[in-house]
């Protein structure tokens, strides 16, 4: 099993030519995905770790039907039978969802989130749960009760986060597709690091029916791939209209695959692209700024026509961000108390309801998860509220006005999508605040419900780490996001002789 | 500690009593506030629940676009203005029967604001000014098994029924309605059953208070005769029927002026209302501690209602009720006195039901306000809740229109229907009530009573038509009761002509 099957290097969109050409069956697909993760992705103490839960019995099962589907010449997508990851914070009826967090360890939701149900419905075999930061809180996936993803390329590195477990999966081959989730980066920035592609879509865009809320108002589900087609593909299928989230726009679904072809052609001629002025300087790694810098310059060889936007209020977004997600996960993570379902800790003697539901809380809990419900309850609290929440969403009005400003002037803006390439474990896991400044670029976004891409734009200088491009799209422009990235892609991918995720080392067979 | 009580009169002498309801009502929507569940009243426990009402991580809550038009309906009729644009907000706190631990509700953006309702009260009105009326989830419902009294306090154990949680409720809150006095127990009882009628005109909730779909807390406080600061008040939760709400106000009158007489200081404090005796006792206090972080609930988006949806839902508003009194009035020809007594009653909806079913005006009045009345307030319920239906009162008086049986036979057959025994056909059957509907038992009656009475028979042929009553009288006796009074007139003037 140490020689990996040259089937996982494939992207998703390859492997449904294959299927659709009779070279291979789901199941074997499926299959060779599974060796992968028994090859490298370890436990918590070694490999890349980024599965809490594999599914192997029920991926071969819908993989079986999937090909039985194909012969009988009733295959529903184009990636009916192709593999995919979904990150433990969306629920999946019969498959443990613990959301990273030891307080939901054992729960079995009874329903489907509905991207779940609709990937389910394509014909995609589920490989299993990746790995987060607990409850989604977090930018390098040690945060996870379950012990952290080690990073692909440099198992001593983080992965990013929240998601990292969704592109670490993506990264090393042990899935074609990832599901992620992005609050305030989630998608993006583990994107970034991991040199692999994701997308944050329109807010309202994908439905969040099923996932496990951190921030209801800056949360959203989108893909985590290798390339910008598979992200496209997997876009339009869990994309669209859902009737049980009142908050999914009730638009048709973009032409994302088209827009992403047309991309790879590299004609960007007559893109007005603005270079957002506020995210770079102090604390942005000059090898991230390289490599950011050669990518604008390759943009406008595309044809595209670059400026420097400013954005003035996006050095607030920050602060704003964290008042808004505090005081929304405060009231979400409330009704984990032990009375329904998940961890149920009883004290000592005779205890009242109240004493076990604090009991359970104190221990299902960890300390990022603690410190966040702590801020969330003192900034909605009575006498509180106007300076900080109140305050916030004012600042997040602003913030949205600076984007639709610049989108008047220009089709896209981008940035690095982290200040920095991947750290070391452990680095700032006592520094919150350096921890939170990884997702200084992606949080506007989320704030503005805008839509993003992080593309790999290489690998940085000074410890060939990858580095993530972003592309951010006016509300509903998803398509433009796709075009870009593409080109981008198609370019550098021409330039470095082949996918950047062939610079990675080969792994180490976890023991 | 034992409370005080100041005897009513001397309360009113010292002290102006301000009141404050809030009624619930649940409404009879097909389904929950939120989700597809259905919100019918009694299932199996936790059998209408989904991850969207039990909050399962996830789950995500969608409006039922029925209750939004009910909550504009009930928000029209009680003459309040209606947003144009209205959020749900999350009141947060821990609970075991709140399934999130956060109720949605709305806070500061009621969906319907600024309204009054006026009631009537010993023929005077009095104005409630209406301060909100707003859309919000139900909670589940705890039993707590073991201990004396079903309390929280001393049980062994608690177990929590969802079924419950997420029926659409609207909460009604009035201002401080003011300059009541005396009448101030009268005035909450008359505001709750005009709630309880209009949102009966409505058809939007089963509007049953003994299974709490109306649920009312009561506010009191009370204030130094001729003084314009409010005091401190206490809320008296659950009140679940008319007669309670004004019991609920006379003793907390009685005991606030208890307190403040005696120079010490109201606690502001939910209290609970007990039916046995009429008093109240202390529930939780509520301080200024108790927080509920109330924000914008993120999953959903505001509620905007078009204003031509708002006027189409104000032409299908039920004919304002004072107008409909008077009319009422007018095509049954009650006197003003009747009227009077009927509306007293509570009696007014009962008899327009049973009038509908068919039954004269005036008998639907009679039996109402005389006969079930008094059975009533021998039982201590509400006229509504004595145990007989509109449906059931027109079909009695249908069997005496039949001369099946007369009015003294009639009483009879309410005490079968209250003491549960069936129909109206199956009690008169069951008890053998039926009059004699043949001429030969009754002519046999006759003959006796004539033969046993020879002096009366002759006054009777002598044209004294007084005398008559008393053969009829010893007929009745003979068959016991189950005569029809004017055959047996009939029969004994033919017979002596």
């Amino acid at each position: 099993m140490s020689v990996p099957n040259e089937l996982i290097t494939r992207t998703a969109a390859e492997l449904a030519d294959a299927l659709a050409a009779g070279e291979t069956t789901s199941v074997e697909l499926t299959q060779v995905h599974l060796d992968r993760i028994a090859a490298v992705d370890g436990d918590a103490d070694a490999g890349v770790h980024a599965f809490l839960h594999v599914d192997p019995e029920g991926a071969l099962a819908q993989a079986a039907e999937s090909d039985a589907r194909r012969a009988a010449g009733e295959t529903r997508h184009l990636l009916d039978g192709v593999p995919i990851a979904v990150k433990d914070v969306l629920a999946t009826q019969g498959l443990p969802t613990t959301c990273g967090s030891k307080i939901l360890e054992g729960w079995v939701p009874p329903y489907d989130a509905t991207v779940v149900r609709r990937i389910k419905d394509a014909g995609l075999p589920i490989l299993g749960k990746t790995n987060m930061d607990e409850f989604a809180m977090g930018s390098s996936t040690e945060h996870s009760a379950y012990g952290p993803t080690r990073n692909p390329w440099d198992q001593t590195r983080i992965p990013g986060g929240s998601g990292g477990g969704s592109a670490a999966a993506v990264a090393a081959f042990e899935a074609p597709l990832a599901l992620g989730t992005d609050t305030g980066g989630s998608i993006r920035q583990p994107g970034a690091v991991t040199g692999t592609v994701g997308v944050k879509p329109t807010y309202g865009g994908v439905s969040r029916y099923g996932l496990v809320a951190l921030a209801n108002s800056l949360d959203q589900v989108g893909p985590v791939t290798r390339t910008v087609l598979d992200s496209a593909l997997l876009h339009e299928l869990i994309g669209g209209h859902d009737p049980l989230d009142s908050t999914s726009v009730d638009v048709p679904v973009g032409a994302y695959v088209e827009a992403a072809r047309a991309g790879a052609t590299g004609d960007l001629k007559g893109l007005k692209v603005g270079v957002i002025k506020e995210l770079a300087g102090d604390g942005w790694q000059p090898g991230v700024m390289a490599r950011f810098a050669e990518t604008v310059d390759l943009l406008k060889e595309l044809g595209a026509e670059v400026t420097e936007i400013s954005c003035p209020t996006f050095v607030h977004a920050m602060a704003t961000y964290y008042l808004i997600l505090p005081a929304e996960c405060s009231s979400n993570l409330a009704k984990f108390d032990a009375m329904r379902y998940g961890l149920r800790v009883v004290p000592e003697g005779d205890p009242s309801a109240e004493a076990v539901m604090k009991a359970t809380r104190d221990a299902g809990f960890g300390d990022e998860v603690k410190r966040r419900i702590m801020i969330g309850t003192y900034a909605l609290s009575s006498g509180y509220y106007d300076a900080y929440y109140g305050q916030a969403q004012k600042v997040r009005t602003l913030i949205s006005r600076d984007f639709a400003a610049a989108f008047e002037q220009v089709d896209v803006l981008v940035s690095p999508t982290a200040p920095t390439t991947a750290f070391p474990l452990g680095e700032k896991l006592d520094d919150p605040l350096a921890m939170y400044l990884q997702d200084l670029a992606t949080i506007p976004a989320n704030l503005a419900g805008v839509p993003g891409i992080s593309v790999p734009a290489g690998l940085a200088e000074e410890d060939g780490l990858p580095v993530g491009f972003q592309v951010l799209a006016p509300a509903l422009a998803d398509d433009r996001l796709y075009r870009v990235g593409a080109a981008v892609e198609a370019a550098l991918t021409s330039r470095w002789g082949g996918p950047i995720l062939a610079k990675a080392p080969t792994l180490e067979v976890a023991r | 500690m034992t409370d005080v009580l100041v005897p009513f009169d001397e309360v009113i002498e010292k002290f102006d009593p301000a009141l404050g309801l809030e009624i619930h009502v649940e409404l009879n929507t097909n389904t929950k506030m939120f989700c597809g569940c259905p919100a019918t009243f009694g299932g199996e426990p936790n059998t209408q629940v989904c991850p969207t009402c039990l909050g399962l991580p996830g789950a995500m809550p969608v409006v039922n676009g029925k209750a939004v038009e009910s909550a504009i309906r009930i928000g029209l009729a009680l003459n309040c203005e209606i947003a144009e644009w209205c959020r749900f907000a999350r009141k947060n706190y821990f609970y075991p029967d709140m399934p999130k631990n956060f109720q949605t509700s709305q806070y500061d953006e009621p969906i319907a604001f600024e309204g009054y309702l006026d009631v009537e009260v010993e023929g005077e009105t009095f104005r409630i000014e209406i301060e909100r009326a707003h859309m919000e989830e139900d909670t589940g419902k705890s039993s707590h098994v073991g201990g004396s009294d079903g309390r929280i306090h001393g049980a062994d154990y608690s177990l929590v029924d969802y079924n419950r949680a997420g029926i659409p409720l609207i909460e009604i809150v009035t201002k401080p309605i003011l300059g009541t006095g005396d009448k101030a127990p009268l005035v909450a009882k008359a505001y709750v059953s005009a709630i309880r009628d209009l949102i009966v005109a409505l058809g939007v909730s089963d509007a049953r208070m003994d299974q709490g779909s109306i649920r009312a807390d009561v506010n009191l406080s009370l204030a130094p005769k001729g003084s314009d600061v409010l005091g401190t008040r206490s809320e008296t939760k659950n009140v679940n029927s008319l007669r309670s709400v004004e019991r609920a106000v006379r003793f907390e009158m009685s005991r606030h002026a208890g307190i403040l007489g005696a120079g010490g200081f109201v606690l502001q404090e939910t209290r609970h209302f007990h039916e046995n005796d009429g008093s109240t006792s202390s529930g939780r206090e509520k301080s200024d501690a108790e927080d509920y972080r109330y924000f914008p609930e993120p999953d959903l988006v505001p509620v905007a209602p078009s204003r031509e949806w708002v006027e189409e839902l104000r032409a299908t508003l039920p004919e304002n009720p004072a107008a409909k009194r008077a009319r009422l009035q007018a095509d049954y020809g009650f006197s003003d006195l009747e009227m009077r007594d009927v509306w007293a009653a509570g009696a007014l909806g009962l008899i327009e039901e049973t009038v509908a079913q068919g039954t004269a005006p005036q008998s639907a009045r009679k039996w109402w306000v005389a006969e079930l009345l008094r059975r009533a307030n021998d039982a201590g319920v509400e006229l509504a809740e004595v145990g007989v239906t509109p449906q059931q009162v027109a079909e009695v008086q249908a069997l005496v229109d039949a001369k099946t049986i007369n009015d003294k036979i009639a009483r009879q057959v309410f005490d079968g229907l209250i003491a549960g025994e069936g129909t109206p056909e199956q009690i008169i059957e069951k008890r053998g009530l039926a009059l004699v509907s043949d001429d030969g038992p009754l002519l046999a009656a006759i003959d006796d009573a004539l033969a046993a009475q020879p002096d009366v028979a002759d006054k009777i042929r002598g044209g004294n038509m007084g005398a008559i009553g008393a053969i009829i009288g010893a007929v009745m006796k003979a068959t016991r009761g189950q005569a029809d009074a004017a055959r047996v007139r009939e029969l004994v003037l033919e017979k002596l002509s």
